[in-house]
């Protein structure tokens, strides 16, 4: 073995140990951590499935889940509904001199906190907030409407935030495509629309998939904008965790209700994996 | 040696948590010296207005750490190296707790003026464990009815019933804190709340599915004030001084009752570290808060109002009328304890409460 082929192999491993240290670090240990946790009992200590049988057997924790799975679900599509024409108009009807400045414009709301920004919500949306005052005003209804403190008010915080993501992540894809599938779409005869929904919309749907998969991970774990705008009229996961800490400290509890959202995460993410390989495929 | 020593899993945990707090526990220590004060407080004691006259007075930082809830509060501490923290802002109830896990070194009652205290809020009970006593009560209140008095009958407020009546239906916010809901609960089905056993999870269940019916929200603090504040609603279940003292100079219309059943009477107790290494500033510092002057900072705190539990607190006469000092008498001779549940019917009130929350 030559000195040279030594230090070759070295080298690769020296360049990604920090990185691996990092993630050794700060998520496998941790990781391990919380699944040991997860199976601890409260009380006493020993090992128990009690944390998760509870999540399996209580209606009210089951239901957290099916609220995460709900609101996440309404929020990646209603994002991607308003995200996609934007991000359309951003890359093909604004000139490439102002385009630069238009995303700056459309990731603006970015730069605001994100607790700023959701108690910002909840006095839009509040019985005395724009929107009642406005409808009240107009005459368009006699009492003021019901949206703060609702589901409503959750989705319109996520929408809010998740439409800049999926915006950027279209945008990116939209401006690699080659304008020449488009031309070559239209001497076939193809219209703009047959263009769109034959080429253009199967060709950005990897864009669209990653976008959605980043709301998917962000939305289900979002503990704030449910917090303050959902009034907790309604509980979703990362809720139910941080309950299960703040007076009683049930730590294991808290683990496996972790770990049970981390699941979910993970087996999205393999359905997403799944589907962008097979589309490259 | 424990029985959680003994089991490997325990060990690994106990380990694995450790090396994970590591990061944690170098940012925490990081701006601490060996002179500086450490200590784990609720928002209240983080107050400049309160701090500053005592790091002045004795050349000393303290720094603080904010946490909500006694369970948060106690992990950080097993977190955190032995020595770590000098003073602890806890639950008069949980004092025990942290008595119980062997954190709390007991307080020189000959030096602190628990003679000045009122009475019923010494909570003895709680305070003092095997003979002797480790947390001093430094704030207390009531979680019973706030209410913009502009917009409801205050008359109304005299009875909890107002709150599951018709009349007030949408008009209502629940602070989200299960033990002095329930409390309130309790007091609205004739149950004394020191009694509360399993057997009455039921009814209460009942009681509180009637008030989330009549609910348009149910919030934490900030929340839940904000809430009153702005007009969202017009009740806070729950609420007291706590949440409308702080705002009676912007929106005096904000009120709270002592409803004919009674109210939920809450406490906060500064506990001392068995393993402080700067156990006469601690004193100092718990002394400070006791003092009438501290007293009065600690009761008018941006963060929350609250009464002193030191008669002597040198309030200004417009600070005792917003707080009710005169008062407080009669308010205590009706208030009920907060419910100490042991961790099993804890754990069920809990799930009891997340069932409320989750009801459409």
């Amino acid at each position: 073995m030559s000195v040279s082929g030594s230090n070759s192999r070295a080298l690769p491993w020296a360049l990604v140990t920090p990185a691996l240290a990092w993630t050794l670090a700060f998520f496998v240990l941790p990781f391990i951590a919380m699944g040991l946790s997860g199976l601890t009992a409260h009380e006493g200590g020993g090992l128990t499935l009690a944390n998760y049988s509870q999540f399996f057997t209580d209606p009210s924790y089951w239901r957290a889940m099916v609220n995460s799975l709900e609101v996440t679900a309404i929020v990646t599509v209603i994002s991607i509904l308003l995200a996609y024409p934007f991000a359309w108009i951003l890359a093909e009807q604004v000139p490439e001199r102002w385009q630069r400045l238009a995303l700056m414009l459309a990731v603006l709301p970015f730069w605001t906190s994100y607790v700023v920004r959701s108690y910002s919500w909840l006095l839009v949306l509040a019985q005395n907030g724009v929107i009642n005052r406005a409808l009240t005003g107009l005459g368009l209804i006699a009492e003021p409407l019901q949206l703060a403190n609702t589901r409503f008010a959750t989705v319109t915080g996520f929408v809010h935030f998740f439409v800049m993501l999926l915006t950027l992540t279209i945008f990116a894809n939209l401006k690699q495509l080659s304008p020449s599938y488009r031309k070559a779409a239209a001497d076939l005869g193809a219209g703009p629309v047959r263009t769109f929904l034959h080429v253009v919309l199967p060709l950005t749907l990897p864009g669209i998939m990653v976008g959605a998969f980043l709301t998917f991970v962000l939305c289900i774990g979002d503990y704030i904008t449910p917090q303050i705008l959902g009034g907790n009229n309604e509980l979703v996961m990362p809720q139910l965790v941080m309950m299960q800490i703040g007076r009683r400290g049930d730590f294991p509890l808290a683990s496996a209700l972790s770990i049970i959202l981390m699941a979910v995460v993970t087996v999205a993410y393999l359905a997403c994996a799944r589907w962008l390989k097979i589309e490259r495929a | 040696m424990t029985a959680n020593a003994r089991n490997p899993l325990s060990t690994l945990k106990s380990h694995l948590g450790a090396a994970c707090a590591a990061a944690a526990l170098l940012v925490a220590a990081g701006g601490a010296e060996a002179a500086d004060l450490n200590a784990l407080i609720w928002c209240d004691h983080s107050d400049p207005a309160l701090l500053q006259p005592f790091e002045e007075a004795n050349n000393v930082k303290v720094n603080v750490k904010e946490f909500e809830g006694t369970g948060a509060g106690l992990a950080i501490v097993e977190q955190s190296q032995p020595g770590d923290w000098d003073v602890m802002v806890i639950d008069s109830i949980d004092v025990p707790r942290g008595v119980e896990k062997g954190l709390f070194e007991p307080l020189p009652e000959d030096k602190l003026p628990f003679a000045d205290l009122f009475a019923e809020v010494k909570m003895d009970k709680s305070t003092i464990v095997d003979g002797k006593r480790y947390g001093i009560t430094e704030k207390f209140g009531y979680n019973t009815i706030g209410f913009n008095k502009t917009k409801v009958d205050p008359a109304d407020m005299q009875s909890l019933a107002s709150l599951t009546g018709d009349k007030y239906k949408g008009k209502i916010a629940i602070y989200d804190y299960y033990l002095p809901v329930i409390g309130m609960a309790a007091l609205a089905i004739g149950k004394k709340t020191a009694d509360l056993t399993e057997a009455d999870l039921p009814a209460l269940k009942a009681e509180l599915l009637k008030m989330k019916a009549n609910a348009k929200l149910v919030g934490e603090v900030t929340a839940s004030q904000t809430a009153l504040a702005t007009g969202e609603v017009d009740i806070l279940v729950g609420g007291g001084e706590w949440v409308t003292a702080g705002l009676a100079k912007e929106n005096p219309a904000l009120d709270f009752s002592i409803p004919k059943e009674g109210a939920v009477l809450w406490s906060q107790s500064l506990a001392m570290f068995k393993d402080s290494k700067n156990k006469d500033m601690a004193l100092k510092f718990i002394r400070y808060i006791m003092s009438p002057e501290g007293q009065a900072r600690l009761a008018t705190s941006s963060c929350y109002w609250g009464m002193p539990a030191n008669t002597k607190a040198a309030l200004t006469d417009e600070q005792k009328k917003t707080l009710r000092f005169d008062e407080q008498p009669g308010f205590l001779a009706r208030a009920q304890a907060y419910p100490a549940p042991n961790a099993d019917l804890d754990k069920k009130m809990q799930d009891m409460w997340t069932e409320m929350l989750q009801a459409q």
